[in-house]
């Protein structure tokens, strides 16, 4: 069963990937040192599904792709926080790494409780405590993206089914609720 | 209803009369922005989808400065990889070692015009904002969606409105102003927003200094950051663009989800404390802190006018022998200006250590890595843990001139006090 990994506010790019490893590109090589700085031992720990559940401000800092990167490639299968840096989110997503804002979840977790997500409906459970905790409700086109599995596997279908590639939101705007 | 400038040139750029914060757009953009860090990583998705073609070769730069010149293999293959590219898909904009900080060469170059939306794979593409743009900074993968289409999505921020009266005293500068602005707003302070710095104080702030100020929005969440247009704008874009543009202002009835005003007459110098930005002091409280490392450069305050600031303390005197100071200029432009003007040479005999224009010491994997234990003070944007090497060394952010004088006493010192 996934486990959680509770880490604090503004926990930045440098801290997720530092600025020394950027030059590699292979995801397996940077897993091995995600979140290095905070915790030595996290990428030898932590096990395929887990989850982080952090504070404010997730991912601030640099536009750097690698620290959605070297978090998926180690494991991890989604984040849950009280809110993102805005260039983190989108590179979650696009990764196809879940990024969830949650208001109180960070609080009703403890390091190794298991926890369960239900993306779709927008809920977080912890399973060791019982409780549940409602998170803000992910907009359809970036379920769409995550079903696919990310930005680019997402582009690649829409390619297939259109014939070119296709942004798949159209120009038609759309009001999202999405605030920190 | 009226707009912002953020609004107008969202709603320009997607074919729409009127936008609103909270609405999702999809946009044309005027130019797009990777180096040599994030770049391989939007090559190798181009690569993944099928495409051959750029969409528009002639509104991609390319600029290496993260590693340059190469320090290890990994980052040779990288530059060997995005050369390739640039000459396949003949990128007019290619800047390869030795040209400068991407940040620099943009505005340099005339490609940070009024009015335009800008996207780069580097968070501090808000520093073009000083141009009056709209400059995000975007990750790799969204940059493969640009270079294969020329559009993407956009969420139109809020805007928060910045008025700055009054002159900035001696020793004071643009980096001491938005080190009190972080400070007072937080880190996530304007997360998703538009910050446009308005008010007669900019009159007296130089361009370089709106660069700054534009720069470290990203440091409280910023989307992007906007300084409307005027005359020192035109004055220094002329010569540097035969392209026309059009300035874009703000209207009156324009909405602001937060104002907030500063008299840039009352500040001090200012330093951003271990191991956050928005961790602000005023240089008084933290003077006397050892340093055994000094950073004047990075994307944020490495002009001319930074150099100058720095050379002006230092002219005729010899640094700490506790203290290694690294000088790196923003660009090859900055570079020769300060070559010429006999800049580089001070530092050169206060014994500072003077490099090639690269982002340097700043991002921590090239040049300039702390060791445990070490404290460094620093002209450049983050001071977050292990950011320059070691996780158990310090970053204290301050300005130039507050850089300098640091540096000659080997502790940290207000700059009013020389």
């Amino acid at each position: 069963m996934p486990r959680a990994w509770v880490f604090g506010d503004n926990i930045d790019t440098d801290q997720i990937i530092a600025g020394r490893y950027l030059v590699k590109t292979d995801p397996r090589e940077l897993a091995k040192h995600a979140m290095e700085t905070i915790d030595p031992k996290f990428a030898t720990r932590v096990r395929a599904g887990d989850v982080i559940i952090a504070g404010r401000n997730f991912g601030c800092g640099s536009s750097r792709e690698h620290a959605p990167v070297a978090l998926k490639a180690a494991g991890i299968s989604a984040i849950v926080a009280e809110s993102f840096a805005r260039i983190f989110y989108r590179n979650a997503i696009n990764q196809g790494l879940p990024a969830v804002v949650c208001r109180r979840a960070r609080k009703g977790f403890k390091s190794g409780d298991e926890v369960e997500i239900d993306l779709e409906k927008g809920m977080v459970h912890n399973l060791t405590t019982g409780k549940s905790f409602k998170c803000e409700p992910l907009p359809e086109f970036i379920l769409r993206i995550l079903r696919a599995g990310g930005m680019l596997p997402y582009l690649k279908q829409s390619a297939e089914k259109g014939g070119e590639i296709l942004m798949g939101f159209g120009a038609r705007p759309t009001s999202v609720e999405w605030r920190r | 209803m009226g707009m912002t400038i953020a609004e107008k040139i969202l709603a320009r750029a997607s074919g729409r009369g009127q936008v609103s914060p909270g609405e999702i757009v999809e946009a044309e953009i005027d130019a797009a922005m990777i180096n040599d860090i994030t770049g391989p990583m939007v090559v190798d998705g181009l690569r993944e989808l099928g495409v051959d073609k750029v969409w528009d070769p002639d509104k991609i730069v390319i600029a290496f400065d993260h590693q340059v010149p190469a320090d290890s293999i990994d980052a040779a293959r990288n530059h060997i990889l995005l050369r390739k590219f640039a000459a396949k898909q003949e990128i007019s904009n290619f800047y390869d070692v030795f040209e400068g900080i991407c940040h620099q060469v943009l505005p340099e170059k005339g490609i940070a015009l009024p009015g335009r939306l800008i996207v780069g794979a580097d968070s501090h593409t808000c520093t073009y904002g000083a141009f009056g743009c709209f400059a995000a900074g975007i990750g790799s993968t969204d940059m493969v969606a640009v270079f294969a289409k020329g559009k993407l999505w956009f969420r139109v921020p809020e805007s928060v409105k910045v008025q700055i009266e009054g002159t900035l005293p001696k020793h004071v500068a643009s980096k001491d102003l938005i080190l009190q602005i972080i400070g007072d707003v937080g880190a996530d302070g304007a997360n998703y927003r538009s910050v446009e710095f308005v008010g007669a104080g900019l009159r007296s702030i130089s361009v370089a200094g709106r660069m700054t100020l534009c720069n470290m929005a990203v440091e409280m969440g910023a989307k992007t950051a906007i300084v409307p247009p005027d005359r020192l704008t035109r004055n220094y874009l002329a010569g540097r663009t035969k392209q026309s543009y059009k300035p874009v202002r703000s209207d009156r009835d324009a909405v602001y989800v937060e104002e907030l005003t500063y008299n840039a007459a009352k500040l001090e110098p200012k330093v951003a404390c271990p191991h956050s930005v928005d961790n602000v002091r005023a240089v008084r409280e933290v003077e006397g802190i050892e340093i055994d490392q000094a950073f004047l450069g990075s994307c944020t305050n490495g002009r001319l006018e930074d150099l100058a600031q720095a050379a002006r303390i230092l002219r005729g005197k010899r640094i700490s022998g506790r203290v290694r100071m690294i000088v790196a200029p923003a660009s090859k432009e900055v570079y020769l200006d300060a070559l010429e003007r006999g800049i580089l040479k001070v530092f050169a005999e206060a014994g500072a250590l003077v490099e090639a224009p690269c982002c340097a010491a700043c991002m921590g994997g090239h040049i300039g890595i702390l060791g445990p234990g070490e404290a460094c003070i620093s002209s450049s944007n983050r001071n977050f843990k292990g950011r320059m090497g070691s996780p158990e060394a310090k970053i204290y952010l301050a300005s130039p001139a507050t850089v300098a004088a640091s540096a000659l006493k080997g502790a940290i010192t207000d700059p009013r006090d020389l």
